[in-house]
Order: C-alpha cells, then sequence, then structure tokens
C-alpha cells in the first residue's frame, strides 16, 4: 500500500483496534463480547496493520510466531480446565476468586483464562493465516 | 416471521448448492462460504426468533425473565462461524496449491488420487 | 492362589511369553527352545490337577464377568472334553516348542516363530476351555489368524503366501458363519454359556430355528476341520514349517471343529438332521482323504491327506448316533493326535536330515537313524490299529459301533473299512519305505538327528504304547470322562488290549489284510489314482483361484463404477440424495407443514436487508468477474450480520461482520493469484439439472424449516441457561457464558479444530511449488515399476 495517510494512520487505528479487542474480551462475560469476536478485532487490527506497513512489521511488533500465541492459548484453555480437576471437580468447572487491590475486588476465574485462551488461538490461528497471505502477496 | 425465514433459508441453500454443483472450484468455495451462512440461518431460525432484545441479563436480576432471543442457537452459531472461516481458508489456500500445481481449476482434471486408466491390482497373491 | 487366577493366568500365559520370545530367542539361539516350552509344560501341569476332579464326574467353571450388560462374560468350562483337549495341546505344545528349536536351528526368524506358535497355542487352548460363546468365537478366530501367520511363515515363497491366505479366506469365512449360527443360538435360548445349554437341547430341537443353527455351525465345524469339499487348504497348508503341521494339522487346530461338534452334539445331536449330514460328510472326507492321500509321493502330503481322512471319521463317529460311536470318538481323538503328531514329528527329521522328503528318492535310512525309524514304526503300528498300541483301542471300538446288522451300519462299515485299510498302506508306506531297502542317494547326508528332533516324537510313540498298556487307568482318567462330557450323559469306556473273539475283531483282520493288499500294490494304486484326478481335471483348490480372481475383478469394477474419480458425480449424487431425504421422507409419511402464515407486517428495513442478502447472491451466480464475485459474497454476508443484529444476537453479528471482512480480504489476497473467472463455463444442459437439484434442496430446507417451527418449541434449556447463567456462573451474558462455562469442553474441542486448520493452511502456503506434480509423477513411476515386474 502506497497511500502516505493510510500507512500513518494504520500504527494507531492497529493499536486502537488492539486495545479495543482486548476490552471486548474482558466485558464479553456480561455484555456483548468475548474471547471469539476480541480475537477476531484484533486479527483485523494486524492485517490492516500488515498491509500498511509490510508483513515483517507485524511480525516484529508482535514478538512471537503467530502459531506459538494460538498454541499458548490453546494450553491456556487447557490448564483453564485442568486446574477444575485439581481442585477436585469436575473438569471445565468455572471457579471463582475475589482478590481485592487498591481496594478494588477484582473478579478472577478460569472462565476468564479460559476465555483468553479462546482470545489467543483465535488471534494466533487466524493472523497466522491471513500474513502469510499477505507475505505471499507481496513477492 | 419464521416463514419468511424459511424462505430466505431456502434460497440460501439453493444458491449454495448451485454453486457447488459446478466444476470450478472457485465457484465451489464461494457455495462453500454461502452455506455456511445457509446453516447458521436455518439454526438461528429454528431456535425461533425474537427481535432486538439479546439474551443478557440486565442489572440485578440473578435470572433472565421476559422476552429476549434465545441464547443456545447463538452460542452453536458463534463458533460455527469462526470454524466455517477457518475451513473455507484451508479450503482456499488448497484449492490455490492445487492451481499452482496442477494449472487447472477443472476439477475432471484434478485427477491426482484417483487417475484414469488406473491399473487394476495384481491378481497374483 | 486361587485356582481361578491361576487358570486365567495358564490362559494368558502363552499369549505373554509370545511377546518375550524373540528377544529370548536373539540371546540364546534355538537353546531359548528350553525354556520356551516350560510354558506349555506350567500350563500342562496346571490342568492336570483337575484330572481326578473331573474324573468324578464334576464340571469345573469360573470366570470373570466382561460385559454385564450383554450377559457376556470371561469363563471357562473344564469337563472331560476340553480338559483332554487341553492336556494335548499343551503337552504336545511343549514338545513341539522343543522340536522347533532343533527343526529351525539358526533360521534369522526363529524368535518369531517360537512368537506365533505360543500365540497359536494360547488360541487354541483358550478355544477348547471357553465356556462363553463370546470368548469360543474370538479364540476361534485368534486360530485362524495365528494359523495365517504360521502357514505364511515362510512368506517369501508365493506357494506359502497363497496357503496362508486360502487357510485364513476358508476357515475365517466359517468362523463368519458359526459366529451367525452362534448368535440365532443366543437370540433364540437366551443363553451365553455352553455349560448352560445342556438343559436347553430338547426345547431348541423343536424351535424353528434349529435347522439354521445347525447349518451355521456346521459351515464353521467342517471348514475348520477341513471336511470335504473344504478341505483343500489343508494340504496346501503343508507350505508352513513342518513344527506347524505337526502341531497345527495333526493335533490341534483341524480338531476345533471336531471339538466344537463334539462340544455341541448333547444340545444339537440326536436329530435325524444330525445324523445323516454328519456320517455323510465324515465318510465322504475320510474316503477321498484316504484315496489323495495314496497318490502322493511327498510324505507330509501323503500325511496331511490321511489327517483330513481322520477328521471325516471323527466326525462321521460323533454324528452316527450308534452306541459305542462316541467311546470311539473320543479314543480315535487322543490316538490320533499321539500318531500323527509322531509321524509328522519323523517326516521333518527325514527332510530334515535327508534334504528330501518324497517317497520315492528315500531308502535304507535304517542305519543312519535307528531310533527315528523305531518311532515311525511305533506311530506307524498305532496308526495302523495293531496292538499294543492305543490306535488298536479305538479301532476296536469303531468296529463295535460299526458291527450292528443294519443295512446303514454296513455300508459305513465298508467304507470305513476302505478308509481305514489305505490309511494302514500310507502309515506303513511312510515308517517302512524310507528305512528299508536299499540306501538311495540324498541331498544331504544322513545322520540321526539331535535330541531337540527325536524327543518329541519318541515321547508321543512312546505315550501311544503305554496308554494302551494301563488302559483301564487311561479309560477312568481319560476317555470315559471324555465320552461323557460328549454324550451329556455318564459313559464309560471298558475296551482293553485283551482280545474279543467277536464282528469288530473279524472287521480289524479284514481291514489289516486289505491293508497289507494295498501297501503292496501302492505304486499300481497311485498311477491309477493319477489318472483318474487327471481326467477329472477341475477341483475346489483350482476352484479357490478362480474365485479369488473373481473377487478381485468384481471389487475393481464396483471401485471404478462407483468412485469415477469425478468430483461433480460425486456432488450431484450427493445433494440428489439430500433433496430425496428431505422431500420424500415427509412425503411418505405425510409430514409436510401446513400452510405456512407469511408476517404482512414485516418492517421495512428488515424486508430490504433481506433483499440485499437475496441481490447478493444472485450477484454471485452471475457474476463477471472475481471482484463483483467476492463483493458479493461480502453483501450476502453482512446482510446476515444485520439479520443477526435486528433479531437479538449483537455477539453473531460483530463475529459476522469481522469473519466477512476477514473472508474477503483472504479471498481477494488468493484470488488475484489464480488467473481464473468465476462465471459459469457450465452448458445449458447441464445448468439446467443442476438448477433443478438446487432448487429441490432449497425447496426442502425451506419445508423442513417450516416443519420445525410450526411445532411448539421445547424451551427448557434454553431456560436452564437463562435461570442460572448468573446465578451459576457469574456471567449476564448468556451466550458467553454458554460458550466458556455451560458448553467449555465443547468450546475447547472448536478452538483446537480453529489450531489445526491454521497449522494445516500454514503447511500448505510453506509447501514448495509442483509438490502435488511430483507426487503424481512418483506413482505413476511405481505403477511403472509394477508393470515391468508384472511382466518379468
Amino acid at each position: 500500500m502506497k497511500s502516505v495517510i493510510f500507512r500513518t494512520v494504520a500504527p494507531f487505528l492497529s493499536s486502537l483496534m488492539m486495545l479495543f479487542s482486548i476490552f471486548v474480551l474482558l466485558r464479553g462475560h456480561n455484555e456483548p463480547g468475548g474471547g471469539f469476536i476480541g480475537g477476531l478485532i484484533a486479527v483485523s487490527a494486524l492485517a490492516i496493520y500488515g498491509i500498511a506497513n509490510g508483513v515483517e512489521t507485524v511480525r516484529r511488533a508482535i514478538l512471537f510466531h503467530p502459531m506459538a500465541i494460538a498454541g499458548a492459548g490453546l494450553l491456556a484453555a487447557t490448564v483453564a480446565g485442568l486446574i477444575s480437576l485439581a481442585a477436585g471437580v469436575p473438569f471445565m468447572t468455572g471457579l471463582w476468586i475475589y482478590p481485592s487491590a487498591l481496594g478494588v475486588e477484582i473478579p478472577l476465574s478460569t472462565v476468564m483464562l479460559f476465555d483468553t485462551g479462546v482470545y489467543l488461538v483465535v488471534v494466533g490461528a487466524i493472523s497466522s493465516v491471513a500474513l502469510s497471505l499477505e507475505e505471499r502477496g507481496g513477492e | 416471521m419464521e416463514a419468511w425465514f424459511a424462505l430466505l433459508v431456502g434460497i440460501f441453500f439453493t444458491v449454495a448448492v448451485y454453486l457447488m454443483l459446478s466444476k470450478f472450484i472457485i465457484r465451489m468455495l464461494l457455495g462453500v462460504a454461502v452455506l455456511g451462512n445457509a446453516v447458521n440461518l436455518l439454526i438461528f431460525t429454528g431456535g425461533r426468533l425474537m427481535r432486538e432484545v439479546p439474551p443478557v441479563i440486565v442489572g440485578d436480576t440473578e435470572a433472565l425473565v421476559g422476552p429476549a432471543a434465545n441464547p443456545l442457537p447463538q452460542a452453536l452459531i458463534l463458533t460455527a462461524i469462526v470454524i466455517s472461516f477457518s475451513f473455507f481458508a484451508f479450503l482456499l489456500v488448497l484449492s490455490w496449491r492445487a492451481y499452482e500445481d496442477l494449472e487447472t481449476d477443472n476439477t475432471d482434471e484434478m485427477r491426482v488420487a484417483e487417475p484414469k486408466d488406473e491399473p487394476a491390482p495384481p491378481l497374483g497373491y | 492362589m486361587d485356582i481361578a487366577v491361576l487358570t486365567f493366568l495358564a490362559l494368558g500365559l502363552p499369549f505373554v511369553v509370545a511377546l518375550v520370545a524373540p528377544a529370548l530367542t536373539r540371546l540364546l539361539g534355538h537353546n531359548a527352545a528350553w525354556i520356551l516350552a516350560l510354558v506349555p509344560a506350567a500350563v500342562f501341569a496346571h490342568f492336570l490337577r483337575f484330572v481326578p476332579e473331573v474324573s468324578n464326574g464334576e464340571i469345573v467353571t469360573g470366570g470373570y464377568v466382561w460385559i454385564p450388560s450383554f450377559n457376556v462374560s470371561f469363563s471357562w468350562l473344564i469337563d472331560g472334553l476340553s480338559l483332554t483337549f487341553v492336556l494335548l495341546i499343551s503337552g504336545i505344545g511343549a514338545l513341539i516348542v522343543l522340536y522347533s528349536g532343533g527343526y529351525l536351528k539358526g533360521h534369522p526368524h526363529q524368535g518369531r516363530f517360537f512368537s506365533f506358535i505360543l500365540m497359536f497355542m494360547g488360541s487354541m487352548q483358550g478355544l477348547v476351555a471357553s465356556d462363553s460363546f463370546l470368548m469360543l468365537f474370538v479364540f476361534w478366530e485368534l486360530t485362524s489368524i495365528t494359523s495365517f501367520l504360521l502357514i505364511g511363515f515362510d512368506h517369501g515363497r508365493e506357494a506359502a503366501r497363497r496357503a496362508a491366505l486360502q487357510a485364513l479366506v476358508v476357515t475365517g469365512g466359517g468362523g463368519l458363519l458359526l459366529l451367525a449360527g452362534l448368535l440365532i443360538l443366543w437370540n433364540v435360548s437366551g443363553i451365553t454359556q455352553f455349560s448352560l445349554l445342556l438343559s436347553f437341547g430338547s426345547e431348541l430341537k423343536q424351535s424353528p430355528f434349529y435347522l439354521a443353527v445347525l447349518l451355521l455351525v456346521l459351515g464353521g465345524a467342517f471348514t475348520k476341520s477341513a471336511q470335504f469339499p473344504f478341505h483343500f487348504w489343508l494340504p496346501n497348508a503343508m507350505e508352513a514349517p513342518t513344527p506347524v503341521s505337526a502341531y497345527l494339522h495333526s493335533a490341534t487346530m483341524v480338531k476345533a471343529g471336531v471339538y466344537l461338534l463334539m462340544r455341541l452334539n448333547p444340545v444339537l445331536g440326536g436329530t435325524p438332521e444330525w445324523q445323516i449330514l454328519l456320517p455323510l460328510f465324515g465318510v465322504t472326507t475320510l474316503v477321498a482323504g484316504a484315496a489323495l492321500a495314496v497318490r502322493q509321493t511327498d510324505l507330509k502330503l501323503m500325511l496331511a491327506y490321511t489327517t483330513m481322512s481322520s477328521l471325516g471319521l471323527l466326525v462321521m463317529l460323533t454324528g452316527l448316533g450308534e452306541p459305542y460311536a462316541i467311546e470311539a470318538a473320543a479314543l480315535y481323538l487322543v490316538a490320533h493326535a499321539l500318531f500323527k503328531g509322531a509321524l509328522f514329528m519323523v517326516a521333518g527329521i527325514i527332510d530334515h536330515e535327508t534334504g528330501s522328503r518324497n517317497l520315492t528318492e528315500l531308502g535304507g535310512l535304517r542305519s543312519a537313524m535307528p531310533l527315528t525309524f523305531a518311532i515311525a514304526l511305533g506311530a506307524a503300528l498305532s496308526m495302523g490299529g495293531l496292538p499294543p498300541f492305543f490306535g488298536f483301542l479305538a479301532k476296536e471300538e469303531i468296529y463295535a459301533a460299526l458291527s450292528a446288522a443294519d443295512l446303514r451300519s454296513i455300508v459305513f462299515a465298508a467304507l470305513a473299512i476302505l478308509g481305514n485299510a489305505l490309511m494302514f498302506a500310507v502309515a506303513f508306506a511312510i515308517a517302512l519305505n524310507p528305512f528299508l531297502g536299499p540306501k538311495a542317494s540324498t541331498p544331504l547326508h544322513p545322520h540321526e538327528a539331535p535330541v531337540q528332533l527325536w524327543l518329541g516324537p519318541a515321547v508321543l510313540a512312546l505315550k501311544g504304547l503305554s496308554l494302551a498298556l494301563m488302559s483301564g487307568l487311561a479309560h477312568r482318567l481319560i476317555s470315559s470322562p471324555m465320552a461323557s462330557a460328549i454324550a451329556g450323559e455318564p459313559r464309560s469306556v471298558e475296551i482293553s488290549l485283551v482280545p474279543h473273539i467277536g464282528a469288530p475283531l473279524l472287521l480289524s483282520v479284514v481291514t489289516v489284510a486289505a491293508g497289507v493288499g494295498f501297501y503292496l500294490s501302492l505304486a499300481r494304486l497311485r498311477g491309477a489314482m493319477a489318472t483318474i484326478l487327471a481326467d477329472f481335471g477341475w477341483g475346489p483348490d483350482r476352484g479357490f483361484d478362480q474365485f479369488m480372481r473373481a473377487l478381485v475383478r468384481s471389487a475393481v469394477a464396483v471401485t471404478r463404477r462407483f468412485q469415477s474419480g469425478r468430483l461433480d458425480v460425486y456432488m450431484t449424487v450427493t445433494f440428489i440424495l439430500v433433496a430425496v431425504v428431505l422431500l420424500a421422507i415427509p412425503f411418505r409419511y405425510g409430514e409436510f407443514p401446513r400452510a405456512p402464515f407469511f408476517a404482512a407486517d414485516v418492517p421495512l428495513h428488515e424486508l430490504a436487508i433481506m433483499i440485499i442478502a437475496v441481490a447478493g447472491l444472485a450477484a454471485i451466480m452471475v457474476a463477471p468477474d472475481r471482484l463483483t464475485a467476492i463483493v458479493s459474497l461480502g453483501v450476502q454476508g453482512f446482510a446476515v450480520a444485520m439479520i443477526f443484529l435486528l433479531y437479538g444476537a449483537p455477539d453473531l453479528s460483530f463475529t459476522q461482520f469481522m469473519i466477512e471482512t476477514l473472508s474477503v480480504v483472504v479471498l481477494a489476497l488468493v484470488m488475484t493469484r489464480l488467473r481464473l473467472s468465476p462465471s459459469d463455463h457450465r452448458p445449458l444442459r447441464q445448468k439446467l439439472p443442476d438448477l433443478a437439484i438446487a432448487l429441490a434442496c432449497g425447496l426442502g430446507f425451506c419445508l423442513l424449516l417450516l416443519r420445525a417451527t410450526g411445532v411448539p418449541f421445547n424451551a427448557s434449556l434454553t431456560e436452564f441457561f437463562n435461570q442460572y447463567s448468573k446465578s451459576i456462573a457469574h456471567g449476564a451474558n448468556v451466550v458467553n457464558v454458554i460458550i466458556v462455562d455451560f458448553r467449555g469442553t465443547d468450546t475447547l474441542g472448536e478452538i483446537t479444530v480453529v489450531m489445526i486448520a491454521g497449522l494445516a493452511i500454514l503447511a500448505l502456503v510453506r509447501l514448495r511449488a509442483g509438490a502435488l506434480k511430483r507426487a503424481a509423477a512418483g506413482a505413476e513411476k511405481v505403477v511403472d515399476e509394477q508393470d515391468v515386474e508384472e511382466r518379468v
């Protein structure tokens, strides 16, 4: 993409979309949103960034290989299920704790870990596809 | 309203099947993409329709009471959308590579797995 | 330890040791046989402990529950019949393991051979010890499979491969008949164990399924026990190493069919069908086997055909229903296992030491191999039914059973005398001809066999002598309990070596006289038989080849018919079927929806979105170029997303929006690389049928949905999720709670699929160009090479 405007705007747009995707992920349990949607928004962010500034830039920016991210996500989701087993309840039973930090009660749960895993798998697997196709397109 | 949706689903299926009956991979892929939507709409309608009220519990109530959309088909479809996209992307890349190698997108000429005039297996022991 | 646990271990031990046999053989060479022979010896010793109990007429059962809901158990039944069999199998098994230690000394795959033969032994003893039908069937098929491995042990030769496959097809096919028979029996009686079946016998004989059960069981037994016309695999199985022939084709596997008939005699026997079919097939096999044996000059083939004869004799006796027939069958079965095992091993010794087993090339071995000669003579005397060997007792009892004065007995007695006399001639041809006469030159210089080789046959021959000398004890411990088990009522065997002047002795004398006559004119008989067979030409053996060729050809034809290799044909057939299922089934059952209610008050914006969706679909169908097709695909996708948004599914809507965006991007990225137009190249005469199929499918789904939405909605699941989403799972967005909590394990599977798809796409993208073409070219090259080989 040669457009200067697009190349200038793209990093900001992508960062905003990344932020938004995490927001969507975290609020998903109580309002529309969740791991799948958040993940897809993040993929779009990466795709836009890739089209504007080249795939190599994106690969450097996300530090890990996309499939590694997906693998980490699958691991997180599986661990979320296994924690329940360790606690002596059936696989995938949701467990909640409410630690308070700075006077605010923060609900944490295995369910959230699981949803984060879903998010990471979607981000990793689909951005891997998009990036590798964009890469080939540039040849 | 379900009747209108049934009609729409019928049209989706018709187009999907018509495209998939083509001999050309690209059109078959378009058909697969449409088929995904057709099936999703079928499930969505099968769970009954309800306008505008998402299945989200509002305020301090403990349970979802009163009319709201059916959450179950939505949960099924949500994952189905993502999976059918992954599947679609896979088929797309597969046919692209097949095209690069075989230089055709006509399924009649894609005979690597089942070649024409394949020799019969040996009859001995 | 508890005797039930020990029995279970004894049944499983051969399989366990089979696993370590190759390693042990690598360590110790052929001497591993001394250790491995301890396994069958230990089993023998264990089952010997049952002898006192069983000889008192008791029946020992035991086992473990396997699938309680189907009333299936892993259970065993030890009575006179199965005990005799188990003792024969394990006792001869120990000797065979020793023998194969010497016979295959230095063979590169000797360890594998030990492994196979132990597995076979385990299957065989499991078969005869089984109480439950299913267990019997499993072991039955296991003997077929292990014998396939053993016959094809020398798999480098085509004859061995063919023989192995033939045995597997014939006996395995018979096994399926047996399974069907047992299942019908199970269904009719509700009984799954032989030990409980006895009381059901009279009821079963009244049942309309009796004949079906009988024919199916006979199908299994006759193929396994090589009854005419299923006998042809037995002589071909002589391609196996001699220890296998001695074990499988004399003492054990071929007797499995006879065992089954004996086991079921109290239940199925005694009817006119039983008393016609069994003696008829038995006596045919007896005479045909003996006649074919005379024709052969190969020692092993001669023995194989006489084995067939003996099996015929056993089947005949089991089915005869005459007073002494059951006792005769019990005695002859034991005698045959002893003398035939010994003779096979003798044939193996001659082959091993001289390099030939052709009767016409052998002679004068008595000075080089005196011990082998003595063993051969002992076994042949028993086979010929001469005193003081066990075979004599068996033969006397057989003639006692056939000495009634009615026509049926006279016919069977005449045929039995003919068969026995021919077997007598063959027995002495094997025991005398190689050892007497002038010394013939053989490929190897003959000398006496090592101890591992002669020990087995010597023990068996001596056993044949000692059982006869101590006949009272033998009858009390072995023969009487066995005969009682076969008959299903207490029987006592009395016969001893003291000759009783009477009809049976007279028939014996006639047999011996005829046998001596046949022996002296053996060469002439052989020529005559060869001429007869040559005139006949076709036999079931050649029929098997024709059958196999026809099978392959028809499989090819069917595959070509149904797998044309054209994707559009597959798709067309699939969707026609979809349409038929959707339309024909409601038509047949009158399940079409009532006239649908099309609401008139559709809001304008909803109608507009629907129209946009349909327009997008139409545009895809007629798109003249790629870009139009991609954009149109996006249009219908976004329209669907809007529909989701309007109908209370914001989650779906957002997901659909993102996915459609990504689809368009990905499609554009790939499609630019395909220099293709997406427009339709179909001629009109193909377009119209395709459109008709598509319309039928669309109509079908439309009607399905109308019908489905026309019935009251069962909202119990939805209510459950709405009720507990917040109170149990602490989430207000019910859709998300279902995905990550209630149905979390499903989602875990789904993200795994996404992950795998991602990996597969990555692999495809990275694949070097031209890989498919190279694979195709490689496949063609392989085919070419095969062609060359076939032509050579």
